[in-house]
């Protein structure tokens, strides 16, 4: 294999290590009208007027719009498959405001300075309502966040707007009270997930305007361009054929971007007066009206017997959704559909969920997207279960974990057909020496050493949903443009499948030029979203050059004057192996732009019946200072499955990418608001991502087994890779000073409360 | 958001100080914090060319000019030769050095900001504040005193014999301070003396001093008691960072760390 | 106000207003490498080099260069492209929106630290923040960076011996 497994430089380094202007805003033309937004300063008001008269006389205005000028059809901004499970409950500006920040006018202009004095100018008269800020409150509250008559849900997903309901479920597999009644050892527990900012380092920002035919364009950071090009056609109530959205370089996503968060308003300004605009949100705007990991409680059972066992698992989650339902009724589900399949011993489960509505800022999706938050929930359980017991928590595990060609009936009863979790819980343990080091090392200078583990699964792709496509075209001189819809968000899926076509194609990457995304032009791809880049759209790779092959070869045996049949195509040329006669790839690419009847291309679509998952282990080694309370991470290790791994590099920097965003959601990272509503973590001065310093020492090294469904085996790591952190760090607590911590992140000052409480 | 009329540039300290009577005038130090907040500014001035970014050394006094950045103070060999590691503790955790290569120490005490590390160490050590009009004064009274429109335009810490350490809690490692300790102690007019200086509290850094013997033979319980007393001595308060009771228990904890530290080194 | 200063290497002029900010002012001077991340000096996105240091341009008066020595990456495209190659191959520049504020804390490092300790490094970078990466891979790209320096040094010294 010449471009599998290797890590291969991405193939638009050059350009982004020497700073080049290949960003949203880098590339926005001068000129571009200026847009911004006034937002809410209540969490909950009717707007009974407004007054632009002032605002509007401000010089350089170009235009100003309210609710009154936008369309009445809701929407959502979810970027998911059409017919999208989140409600549809937004407008472009909607005289209810839902949270503080919710927008309430539109504001253009030829500089930003005349648009922020304009901001200032307009005097809005709120009726101001009682707010839902607290989501246990939310469902069956008499205080409705959607009460309008045209919210509508597409999908049978359990939502009701007149209980504050984005979603519910149950789903039960066996008798759960019963084998809970039969076992020896029970936990259980709460645990509460906060909000968590991506915090990627692009904030969202998009420009738009209008081409030589009058049609809407529009150049955004986003996965999505796809379900963009869909969303802003349904919010402007115009014609999809009037909508070209295209994807640069974007600085960043981890699924913040998988939400249209504001690209309709650049878009609403140009449709409306015809001119450029361009939206750059603040990193305010960024940190409190945007698209946050969904705040969840998880409440989880789960039953062992006295041989350790575990028989029964049941989670109830409560999701906050917020003021809007993006993402709401499909996060939730893999806080228990991705814990407890896990567990492959026992005989029953419950899984039953409530997401709701409130106050705060419409959540979103977040890399791991629910799994993350049912990993710290479960995982941490399953280590409470085994401090009950009094057994070594990887011991248990090991008792307990999902095996190969299992069927795994809380995860839709897919068969597990490529999984060395094992392997990666013995590899990991060996790596930080569980052995020598559980449970905990006094340091005798009053610090701690503790050790803890959490196991996870992610998928690849949504199953019997997510849709890619690719086409590869034949050029002059033979090389190749391979066109995806699929979106580069740093990832480096650009070079993932550039390493994929080269590998089938036998030839040099050099010779293939990738192109993404413009709706126009590339084929249709769901996005970058629910690790599904390498597997689905990789698969979609595959099998575009194997039909390419067949045409290239035809075109050959065409060009040679003898039957296909009888010709081999090796990448390079085209032979005869009857006559030992070849042509070349190259010439055949100059041939076939003359007197040509057939194009030299091929597109090809996929999209899988199952989603395989990747598999995990994460182990922290913390120090705790007894004094204090604080925690100092000395060292993560983790080992994942995610099958052939097609980009070491990547693959690697993926996963410490991840862990670093997971140690942040673990031990820094909170979305504060006070009692009216008011969000506090509104900078990187107040919501702290992890620097350097605060990371510790990231250890990943993988277990691969084989996909057969996958790209050369592979699955996915886009996700997985967050999940670990926060049941690992929080059972290593457990095990440095014997303090539980349920509810995140971990901070100094309830850790030193805990060892205040159990001295007691 | 802060708007600025006029940027100018200070050739003499008498111009700057006029300019800055003016109601509406402000002084720039790093723009660090500045920036951040919402001010109508006629006249920014700027001082960066009148030769206060110099740290200057002589028998008695270390004087650091109000324009020297608190990358300089990290550093400084001169600071360094006096009171050891200290005050570059104080610093070396503020965001990084990018910013404390911009950031001043006359920014950071003229703000008197609840989270100065920085004033925290300064206060617990015998330091003054050189202004253009007011004289030389303490630095604990300065920063008692309401802002007014003089100019500050350097940090005298007097070279008297100290041990000086210095110790925060912090929740990421380049975060505001959750809280912030400096303990000093020397002999003044023949008599052992010891000052507490405890910031972020998350009012502004505070002073307490105490006529203590303390010494290798002093038990840890009385050690303690010390610790308590001083953490009693302080008020606090609770925002996103901690609860006031957890920054008392901090206090506590950090004053008894620095004095076992300094009976350590051996005095 | 009309403003000169130095910017990587060659005199420029700017008309700027009392309140522009040095990064905005970069930009228009087509220096796109310098990006805002955060507003708020916390993030590093925006670092420069004034007169060699490095800066947080997001904060600084463009007033204040007047007649002083501005580079941004722009002006250290060989060494960028030279130190961004290690970067590639640890696969650590991944979404690039952070790297030139960080490729510029690293040259000045390069420049300011003798033989510095993963610790000293660490404190060095530490107000650049990255989100891809987890940072592990940038120090892995910096440490065979310096190595791969110091050997052409010794081979330089070598040759001159020679």
């Amino acid at each position: 294999m010449r471009y599998i497994n290797r890590g291969v430089p991405k193939v638009d380094y050059k350009a982004l290590v020497t700073g080049k202007g290949v960003y949203v805003n880098d590339l926005a033309p001068s000129g571009c009208l200026v847009v911004k937004v006034l937002r809410s300063p209540h969490a909950h008001a009717l707007i009974e007027d407004i007054n632009l008269n002032r605002a509007k006389a401000v010089p350089g205005i170009e235009a100003i719009f309210t609710y009154k000028d936008c369309p009445d059809k809701r929407f959502t901004l979810a970027g998911q498959t059409y017919p999208e499970p989140s409600p549809y409950d937004r407008l472009i500006l909607d005289k209810r405001v839902r949270f503080v920040g919710d927008p309430v006018a539109i504001v253009a202009g030829e500089n930003e300075e005349a648009v922020k004095k304009a901001l200032k100018l307009i005097k809005v008269k709120y009726e101001v309502l009682e707010p839902v800020l607290d989501f246990h409150q939310a469902k069956d509250n008499t205080i409705l966040i959607h009460p309008e008559d045209n919210w509508k849900s597409l999908f049978p997903v359990g939502a009701d707007n007149q209980r504050n309901l984005c979603a519910h479920e149950e789903c039960e597999e066996g008798d759960v009270e019963a084998v809970l009644a039969s076992c020896d050892y029970i936990v259980d527990e709460v645990y509460h997930t906060k909000a968590n900012q991506q915090a990627m380092m692009e904030t969202f920002r998009a420009y738009s305007y209008k081409d030589t035919y009058g049609r809407l364009n529009i150049v955004s950071s986003t996965q999505v361009p796809f379900h963009v090009r869909r969303i802003l056609a349904t919010a402007l109530d115009i014609p999809k054929s009037k909508v070209r959205v295209i994807k640069p370089r974007i600085g960043g996503g981890f699924g913040a971007k998988q939400t249209a968060v504001m690209e309709m308003y650049p878009a609403f300004v140009t449709w409306m007066t015809g001119k450029p605009a361009k939206m750059i949100f603040t990193r305010e705007e960024s940190m409190i009206a945007s698209s946050p990991r969904h705040e969840m409680e998880v409440h989880v059972r789960i039953g062992a017997n006295k041989e350790g066992i575990i028989k029964a698992i049941d989670v109830y989650t409560l999701s906050n959704t917020g003021a809007f339902g993006e993402h709401g009724p499909t996060t939730v589900g893999l806080s228990g559909h991705k814990s407890i399949p896990l567990y492959g011993k026992a005989e029953a489960f419950r899984f039953v969920y409530d997401v709701v509505y409130t106050n705060t800022m419409s959540a979103g999706a977040y890399r791991g997207y629910g799994a993350t938050q049912g990993c710290f929930a479960v995982e941490s359980a399953v280590t409470e279960l085994a401090e009950k017991m009094g057994m070594d928590p990887v011991k248990l595990r090991e008792m307990n974990l999902l095996k190969e060609g299992q069927i795994m009936p809380a995860y839709y009863n897919e068969i597990n057909n490529s999984c060395a979790l094992d392997r990666c819980l013995a590899k990991a343990k060996e790596m930080i020496g569980w052995e020598e080091k559980y449970p905990a090392k006094d340091c005798g200078n009053g610090k701690v050493r503790g050790i803890g583990v959490a196991m996870t699964m992610q998928g690849s792709g949504i199953s019997a949903l997510d849709t890619a496509s690719v086409s590869i075209k034949v050029n002059d001189d033979g090389f190749y443009t391979l066109m995806v819809g699929a979106t580069d968000m740093g990832t480096g899926c650009d070079t993932i499948l550039s390493q994929i076509a080269a590998e089938c194609l036998d030839c040099s990457m050099d010779e293939i030029v990738v192109h993404g995304v413009d709706t126009d032009v590339s084929p249709y791809d769901c996005g970058s979203y629910a690790s599904s880049t390498t597997y689905v759209t990789g698969m979609a790779v595959v099998k575009t050059c194997e039909i390419l092959r067949e045409k290239i070869s035809a075109k050959g045996a065409k060009y040679l004057g003898c039957d296909a049949e009888d010709v081999e195509f090796d990448g390079e040329k085209v032979t005869n192996l009857k006559t030992g006669e070849s042509i070349s790839r190259a010439e055949i690419g100059n041939n076939v732009m003359c007197n040509n009847e057939d194009a030299l291309s091929a597109s090809e679509a996929f999209s899988s019946p199952i989603s395989p998952p990747p598999f995990m282990v994460g182990m922290a080694e913390v120090e705790v200072d007894k004094e204090t309370g604080e925690v100092e991470l000395m060292d993560y290790v983790a080992v994942v499955d995610c099958g052939t791994l097609v980009n070491p590099n990547l693959a690697r920097v993926q996963a410490e990418g991840g862990i670093a965003q997971g140690i942040g959601m673990a031990l820094y990272e909170d979305v504060v608001y006070n009692e009216k509503g008011k969000n506090y973590s509104n900078s990187f001065m107040q919501y702290k991502i992890p620097t350097r310093l605060d990371v510790g020492n990231i250890r990943v090294d993988f277990e691969s087994s084989y996909e057969p469904t996958g790209p050369f085996g592979a699955k996915s790591i886009g996700e997985i890779v967050i999940n670990t952190p926060s049941p690992a760090i929080a059972n290593a607590v457990s095990n440095a000073v014997g303090v539980r911590i349920r509810e995140l992140p971990i901070t100094a000052e309830k850790v030193f409360w805990g060892i205040q409480e159990k001295s007691k | 958001m802060l708007t600025i009329q006029n940027y100018v540039k200070a050739k003499t300290l008498e111009e700057a100080y006029e300019l800055n009577q003016a109601r509406n005038s402000r002084v720039m130090g790093g723009m660090m914090w500045l920036r951040l907040g919402n001010a109508n500014v006629k006249t920014m001035i700027d001082l960066s060319g009148l030769g206060l970014d110099q740290i200057e050394e002589t028998d008695h006094v270390i004087k650091i000019g109000a324009m020297c950045t608190l990358r300089q103070l990290e550093q400084s060999e001169e600071i360094k030769a006096y009171c050891g590691d200290a005050l570059a503790e104080a610093v070396r955790h503020i965001v990084g050095v990018q910013f404390r290569n911009q950031a001043t120490v006359g920014g950071s005490i003229y703000g008197r900001y609840g989270f100065s590390d920085v004033l925290t160490c300064l206060l617990a050590m015998d330091t003054f504040v050189e202004l253009y009009d007011g004289g030389t004064v303490r630095l604990r009274e300065f920063i008692e005193r309401k802002k007014d429109k003089d100019i500050l335009l350097s940090i005298i810490i007097r070279k008297n014999p100290r041990k000086v350490r210095y110790l925060s809690v912090r929740r990421t490692k380049t975060d505001f301070p959750v809280l912030t300790c400096a303990v000093v102690t020397g002999e003044v007019h023949g008599k052992e003396c010891w000052y507490f200086s405890i910031g972020a509290r998350p009012m502004h850094a505070a002073l307490i001093e105490k006529e203590w013997r303390i010494s290798a033979e002093t038990t840890k319980e009385q050690l303690e008691a010390y610790a308590k007393e001083v953490a009693d001595g302080f008020r606090y308060g609770s925002n996103m960072r901690a609860s006031s009771r957890y920054r008392k228990h901090l206090a506590q904890v950090l004053v008894m760390r620095a004095m076992e530290s300094i009976i350590t080194e051996g005095r | 106000m009309e403003i000169q200063f130095r910017l990587n290497g060659k005199q420029v002029a700017a008309e700027v207003a009392g309140d522009s900010i040095l990064l905005d002012v970069l930009r228009k001077l087509g220096c796109v490498s310098v990006k805002c991340g955060c507003e708020t000096t916390n993030c590093g996105l925006c670092t420069v080099w004034i007169n060699n240091k490095t800066r947080l341009s997001c904060s600084v008066l463009a007033a204040g260069v007047d007649g002083q020595e501005v580079t941004t990456l722009e002006g250290l495209q060989e060494e960028a492209a030279e130190f961004g190659r290690f970067l590639a191959e640890e696969g650590a520049e991944q979404c690039g929106f952070c790297s030139p504020g960080f490729i510029m804390s690293v040259l000045a490092m390069v420049r300011e630290l003798d033989n510095p300790t993963i610790g000293e490094m660490k404190e060095y970078l530490a107000g650049n923040l990255c989100r891809c990466t987890g940072y592990m891979g940038q120090l892995r790209a910096i440490q065979k960076y310096m190595k791969a320096k110091r050997m052409q040094f010794q081979a330089a010294g070598e040759e001159v011996q020679a």
